[in-house]
């Protein structure tokens, strides 16, 4: 027998961004039915790096990246935990006049957006980051930026949701989706159908196939950020680390584990990644060389995700332009993890007045040419 | 173009030795890796250079005819392999294999591949089991063979399994006090199944004597009984257990050698690929295999105790096999007939195993009575409680996501010491079947690699 | 005081090294695991409760024997034999 749920709104997609949409969406009293095919904040949103980080986002993106800033800072209100969310402050680094250059352009660009950058170079650097010797010329730092435990705080915005009266359904895959009417139908095999007046697509890397379920096909590619961890370490690092021009990228957990980032793994399938063994030597050869502390660790474990990246590295946010009551947001090109709450309330706020203040022209689901 | 690669394979043991030889009779050159600096696996381990004077009657008992041989065949074939020692395999990707020798990481493709990764002990929690004294069964067997030492004075021995008695028995003959023999098997179900046993009387009594032998000598044998903490601050002190009537007990020992049978090293076979299925006489989740040692996976062969215990003859046996497989599937000319013994032998083992197996049951009731403050996880610290309190909230239904939101596995050890009791943990508290819970995915590196061996790649030899 | 004992092969050459500073001997062939756990009764603290720990498996799985030297190295001490020189530390590195 099918089960049939009626709702306000359904959403496919239980990451950091379905989840927080639900959560938002709930607090705004609509009835939400939340679908996720595997265990809600376990894909991309429970495996990245758990950078909390505006600094570097193109500007189009702060107001968004500002309002999730804010909600990063309410989170044991909101979910009952503050999965080690730490504002550490995030420092970019630059190792040439160039790199400095670029970083001081980037704060003059970004001024305005309350981002509070400063530039820290020569002997305050070295004075404030001894651990970093002299193998950068200085840096940029936003000190509320930060990071967080992503296994914990992703699936607490399901979690959260569902406390306050969400359906969320986990192991469910939506197989097929369409719009009957003035509702949309979504169906989990025969198990379980859901009708509903919204529709989120917040399905991360596998939106696309939602998307074109409404004649909206996006070139949306899924790539793999490489990760790796060391044993426990002596505290030496209180800052998260960026590299200007990328590469290597890393932070310390108060439980003294070094998290470091950099290069890609590969896919297995659609769903699964692995860590790419090149891509790790690499990164690990890199990461002793920004941080000799670790000369004498270990590496404990690798991993990647599976993220779903657009050409221009924008995301796609915002209604759809076939389907009135359907909204997408993903493609978030490796950087969804910081900016993925303020996009859920957004969600929740397009579904619940129609409108929202965030500038999300840049966004839109037809900027890209049409694919032959 | 598969051919003219070397096959490899992983593990020196009574396994991989036995395999290395049926390829080299064929003709062929494989490379064998090890981690260990001598061949001989765990069974059949030899001491390292340096002086070691034990014959080999000494080392390995009753054993020291098969593992004499084992070192023998290896010894006659080592200027006909490629024998990679001290070289960890810690990542399977892509049809390579990454090794780690010396700090230095190089990478080995291979078009066939036999695992023989072997075994460790089996282990469950109970409060004090991290003490400095608190060893595994294993273990101390390790140090009495491979370096002549005790793991302490006087010696508790805990668990189940026949390593349990064998070891109790190595440490008395090496003069050492044992404080008693602790066994969670209840004296009946080990009566019953001894019938079973019969099928290989000369295990059997073995068994018998290493029993005989330890009564004899006064050793206070105990069964059906529950480990209730081993006492100390800084070491050792005591092991607190529960009689068979539920009568609290207080030994003094400085040590605990402690165990519940094996569990296979599934990792590399899981990141080949493998499909995996779960086994009820392993209690595990194990790599599927034919009868010829054939993974699910093309060209990777599976076998010994790494993909299921059963023993040191059988992995002799099994490794073989899964060279005749290994040739046979290269389009090379195999003996049927020894093919068809081996057959006939593995099967008699498998029986003889399922009996043992029923003699010395996994108490899977231990994971009910493991205290909340316990700790599951050595490596990160994680508490049975936290693994309940996640299955219990609903955040988890299996192992992976228990991982990712308590920590247990996530350590060091890649969940080698910790999943059993996770897994019993998980799925008596959802009250699903062991088999309901999932198992931990393999991550590379399988075990810790060097930060530094990114700057030191070796190219491909 | 030493948690192992040796019970056999006495005769080996004897190699000298120093644990938290003290100067101790063990025997050529010994792990560092031995050498330090017949000179004492633990190999190092944990990072999350500073409790003693002095390994496990003694083969390489449990990765409860990881110890340091005062030179900053890390090592697998069940799978790493001692050497003339080395400089072990059994304490914490964690508390200061
Ligand atoms: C390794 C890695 C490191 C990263 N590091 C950072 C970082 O440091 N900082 C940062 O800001 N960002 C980072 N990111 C990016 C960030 O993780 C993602 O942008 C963000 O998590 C995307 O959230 P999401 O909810 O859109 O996607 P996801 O978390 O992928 O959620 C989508 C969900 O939809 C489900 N789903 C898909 N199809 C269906 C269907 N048909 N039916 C039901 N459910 C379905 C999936 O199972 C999945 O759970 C990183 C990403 C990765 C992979
Ligand atoms: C301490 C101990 C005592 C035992 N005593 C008995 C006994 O008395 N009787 C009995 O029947 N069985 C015993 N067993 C079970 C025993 O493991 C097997 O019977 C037998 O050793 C299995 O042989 P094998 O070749 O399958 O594996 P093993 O002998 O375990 O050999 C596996 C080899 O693979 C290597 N290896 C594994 N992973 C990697 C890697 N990633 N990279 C490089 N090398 C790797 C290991 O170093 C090891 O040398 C014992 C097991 C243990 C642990
Ligand atoms: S004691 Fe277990 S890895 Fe060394």
């Amino acid at each position: 027998m099918r089960e049939r749920i009626e709702c306000d709104a359904a959403i496919v997609g239980g990451g950091i961004v379905g989840g927080s949409a639900a959560l938002f969406l709930r607090q705004a009293g609509l009835s939400v039915t939340l679908l996720e095919r595997d265990w809600c904040g376990a894909k991309a949103s429970g495996v990245n790096f758990g950078g909390v980080r505006r600094q570097g986002r193109p500007l189009e993106q702060l107001p968004l990246s500002q309002r999730a800033h804010a909600i990063w800072g309410r989170l044991p209100e909101l979910l009952g935990t503050d999965a080690e969310y730490i504002r550490s402050g995030h420092l970019k680094l630059a190792r040439s006049e160039t790199d400095l250059e670029s970083l001081i352009a980037y704060r003059e660009r970004s001024q305005g957006f309350g981002l509070g950058l400063e530039i820290i170079t020569g002997e305050e650097f070295r004075r404030r980051w001894p651990a970093l010797g002299d193998r950068a010329l200085g840096g940029s730092l936003c000190p509320e930026d930060g990071h967080a435990n992503p296994r914990l705080v992703s699936p607490a915005f399901a979690r959260a949701a569902a406390a306050l009266g969400a359906v969320v359904r986990e192991q469910t895959p939506v197989d097929r989706v369409e719009k009957d009417g003035d509702r949309f139908v979504l169906l989990s095999g025969d198990a379980l159908e859901v009708r509903a007046r919204f529709l989120l697509n917040t399905a991360g890397a596998w939106s696309r196939r939602v998307a074109e379920a409404f004649g909206e096909p996006v070139p949306l590619e899924s790539l793999h950020p490489n990760m790796a961890v060391t044993e426990p370490l002596p505290r030496f690092l209180d800052v998260n680390i960026g590299v200007e021009g990328g590469g290597v990228y890393g932070r310390q957990v108060p439980r003294g584990n070094v998290v470091v980032g950099g290069g890609r793994g590969f896919a297995l399938d659609a769903d699964r990644a692995r860590p790419q063994r090149d891509a790790v030597l690499t990164l690990m050869r890199d990461a002793a060389e920004l941080f000799p502390q670790l000369r004498h660790a270990h590496v404990i474990r690798c991993w990647t995700g599976v993220e779903g990246y657009t050409p221009d590295r924008n995301p796609v946010i915002g209604p759809s332009r076939t389907t009135p009551g359907l909204f997408h947001a993903f493609g978030f090109s490796g950087a969804g993890f910081q900016i993925g709450p303020g996009v859920g309330q957004t969600l929740a706020e397009l579904v619940t007045t129609g409108e929202t203040p965030m500038p999300l022209e840049p966004f839109r689901i037809d900027r890209f040419p049409p694919t032959a | 173009m598969s051919e003219v690669l070397p096959p490899v394979i992983v593990g020196a043991g009574p396994a991989g030795i036995r395999a290395a030889e049926r390829l080299v009779a064929a003709g062929l050159r494989p490379v064998v890796v090890d981690e260990a600096a001598r061949w001989g696996g765990q069974i059949y381990r030899q001491p390292p250079d340096g002086g070691f004077t034990r014959p080999k009657t000494a080392l390995y008992g009753f054993e020291a005819g098969k593992a004499d041989a084992v070192h023998r065949a290896m010894a006659a074939i080592r200027d006909r392999i490629d024998y990679r020692p001290r070289t960890l395999v810690w990542n399977c990707e892509d049809g390579a294999l990454d090794l780690l020798c010396d700090g230095a990481s190089e990478t080995l493709p291979f078009s066939h591949m036999i695992l023989a990764t072997g075994a460790t002990d089996r282990v469950l929690p109970f409060p004090g089991w991290t003490l400095p004294g608190v060893f595994t069964l294993g273990g101390s067997q390790v140090a009495l063979k491979f370096q002549g030492c005790a793991v302490g004075r006087r010696v508790a021995f805990l668990g189940t399994g026949p390593l349990l008695y064998l070891v109790a028995y190595q440490y008395l003959k090496a003069g050492v006090e044992v404080a008693g023999v602790f066994d969670t098997t209840p004296f009946a179900a080990q009566a019953r199944a001894t019938t079973g046993m019969l099928r290989d009387p000369a295990t059997l009594a073995k068994g018998l004597l290493f029993v005989g032998w330890l009564r004899a000598h006064g050793v206070p044998i105990h069964n059906g009984i529950r480990p209730v903490r081993a006492e100390g601050t800084e070491r050792v002190e005591a092991l607190v257990w529960r009689d068979a009537r539920g009568q609290e007990r207080r030994t003094g020992c400085d040590a605990v050698a402690f165990g519940l049978g094996l569990r296979s090293e599934t990792q590399l076979a899981d990141l080949a690929g493998c499909r995996f299925r779960f086994d009820e006489a392993d209690r595990a989740w194990l790599p599927e295999r034919d009868g010829a040692g054939r993974s699910s996976v093309p060209g990777v062969y599976l076998a010994g105790d790494g993909s299921g215990i059963s023993g040191a003859d059988a992995a002799e046996l099994a490794g073989e096999r899964a060279a005749l497989g290994l040739l046979e599937d290269l389009g090379r000319p195999v003996d049927g007939k020894r093919v068809k013994e081996l057959d006939g032998r593995l099967a008699r083992i498998a029986a003889f195993r399922r009996s043992l197996s029923a003699a010395f049951p996994f108490p899977a009731d231990w994971a009910d009575a493991i205290a909340d403050d316990t700790m599951i996880c050595r490596c990160e610290g994680v508490t049975a409680g936290a693994v309940r309190e996640i299955a219990r909230s609903g955040q988890a239904r299996e192992m992976n996501r228990a991982k990712a939101l308590t920590r247990a596995g996530m350590g060091r050890c890649q969940g080698r010491m910790c999943s059993a009791t996770t897994a019993e943990l998980l799925s008596r508290t959802l009250g699903t079947g062991p088999d309901g819970v999932g198992r931990l995915r393999a991550q590379p590196p399988i075990k810790p690699l060097p930060v530094s061996a990114g700057a030191e790649r070796r190219e491909v030899a | 005081m030493a948690l192992l004992q040796r019970v056999a092969e006495q005769g080996r050459r004897v190699v000298r090294f120093t644990l938290d500073g003290r100067p101790v001997e063990a025997l050529e062939g010994d792990t560092v695991m031995t050498a330090m756990l017949t000179n004492g009764e633990r190999l190092r603290r944990t990072e999350f409760a500073d409790s003693p720990r002095a390994g496990f498996c003694m083969m390489g799985a449990c990765q409860d024997c990881w110890v340091r030297t005062e030179e900053g190295e890390r090592l697998r001490a069940c799978g790493t034999f001692i050497a003339d020189g080395m400089r072990l530390l059994s304490g914490g590195e964690w508390t200061s």
